[in-house]
C-alpha cells in the first residue's frame, strides 16, 4: 500500500512526531511504500538542521534524514507554515524540502491512505 | 518516456481523481493555530477540483460564531474566511448537532449556512471519505 503522512506537531514537544516516523519505519518493513511526508503546523520543526538534543536522546531530525535516504522518501515541509516559524532553506536539514500546502492534497490524491499525525 | 512527459501524464492522471475530502475542524478559533491553519489547507484543496467538505464538531463550532472580536487577543480575526469558501465552490459545510447544543449555540448565531448533522449522521459522512485531515 502507499501511505501518505501529515505530522502536525514538533519534535521533543509531542510524540506525534516519534510516532509518525515509527509508523513510517514499520510500514516500510511491511513492503508498504511511503509516497510522501508532509509537515504542517508546529511539524514543521521537525526539519530544522539546527537541532541538538542531549547525546543521550534519540535525534528525530537526523532519523527522518536517514530514513529518506535509506527510502527515498519526500519530506515536505509547508512552506507558509516554515516562515511563521523562521524555518526556511538556509536551515533545512538534509533530505527536506520546502514546498507548498497543494503537496499535502496530492498525497491525499495520489496515496491509498493519508495517515494524519497530530494532538 | 521524457521526464516532461512523465510529469505531464502524472499530473493528468493526478487531475482525472476526484477524491471525497473532509477537514475535520475540532478545536476552538483562538488560542492555538489549528483552525487557521486547517482553513488554509481547506482553501488550497478547492485548487484540485475535489470533492471537499467541511465538519466542525466539538469545540471547532465555535469558528462559525458570528461576531468574534479579536482586538483584544491581538490576533486577527479570520472568520469572514468561511464567507469566502463558497466562492472556492466549497458548499459542504456540516455542523455537529450535540456541539451546538452542549455550547448553547444556536444556527442563527452562525455566520454562514450549514446543515446540521447529529453525531451518529456526522460519522456516517465520515465513513463515506477517502481522505480525513482533522485540525
Amino acid at each position: 500500500m502507499k501511505f501518505g503522512l501529515l505530522i502536525n506537531e514538533g519534535p521533543y514537544n509531542h510524540q506525534a512526531a516519534d510516532t509518525a516516523y515509527q509508523f513510517a519505519r514499520a510500514a516500510l518493513a511491511r513492503g508498504h511504500r511511503i509516497q510522501r511526508v508532509f509537515f504542517y503546523n508546529d511539524g514543521v520543526n521537525n526539519a530544522t538542521k539546527l537541532t541538538e538534543p542531549p547525546q543521550d536522546d534519540r535525534h528525530i531530525v537526523n532519523r527522518w534524514t536517514k530514513l529518506a535516504q535509506d527510502h527515498g522518501i519526500d519530506l515536505v515541509v509547508c512552506v507558509a507554515a516554515g516562515l511563521r516559524r523562521g524555518l526556511v532553506e538556509d536551515n533545512l536539514a538534509p533530505g527536506f524540502r520546502i514546498s507548498g500546502l497543494g503537496q499535502l492534497v496530492e498525497a491525499g490524491i495520489e496515496s491509498d491512505r493519508l495517515v494524519v499525525f497530530g494532538d | 518516456m521524457t521526464e516532461v512527459a512523465e510529469a505531464v501524464e502524472r499530473e493528468t492522471e493526478t487531475r482525472a481523481v476526484v477524491k471525497k475530502f473532509m477537514f475535520v475542524n475540532r478545536r476552538a478559533p483562538y488560542g492555538t493555530i489549528y483552525a487557521l491553519e486547517g482553513l488554509e489547507v481547506a482553501l488550497i484543496s478547492a485548487a484540485f477540483d475535489q470533492d471537499v467538505s467541511l465538519a466542525f464538531l466539538d469545540d471547532g463550532v465555535y469558528q462559525l460564531v458570528k461576531g468574534q472580536q479579536t482586538k483584544g487577543l491581538e490576533v486577527k480575526n479570520f472568520s469572514p474566511t468561511y464567507r469566502a469558501l463558497e466562492g472556492y465552490d466549497i458548499e459542504k459545510l456540516y455542523v455537529e448537532r450535540e456541539s451546538l447544543e452542549a455550547r448553547g449555540i444556536a444556527e442563527e448565531q452562525l455566520l454562514v449556512a450549514v446543515e446540521i448533522v447529529s453525531a451518529r449522521e456526522m460519522a456516517e459522512l465520515m465513513e463515506a471519505q477517502d481522505v480525513i485531515i482533522a485540525f
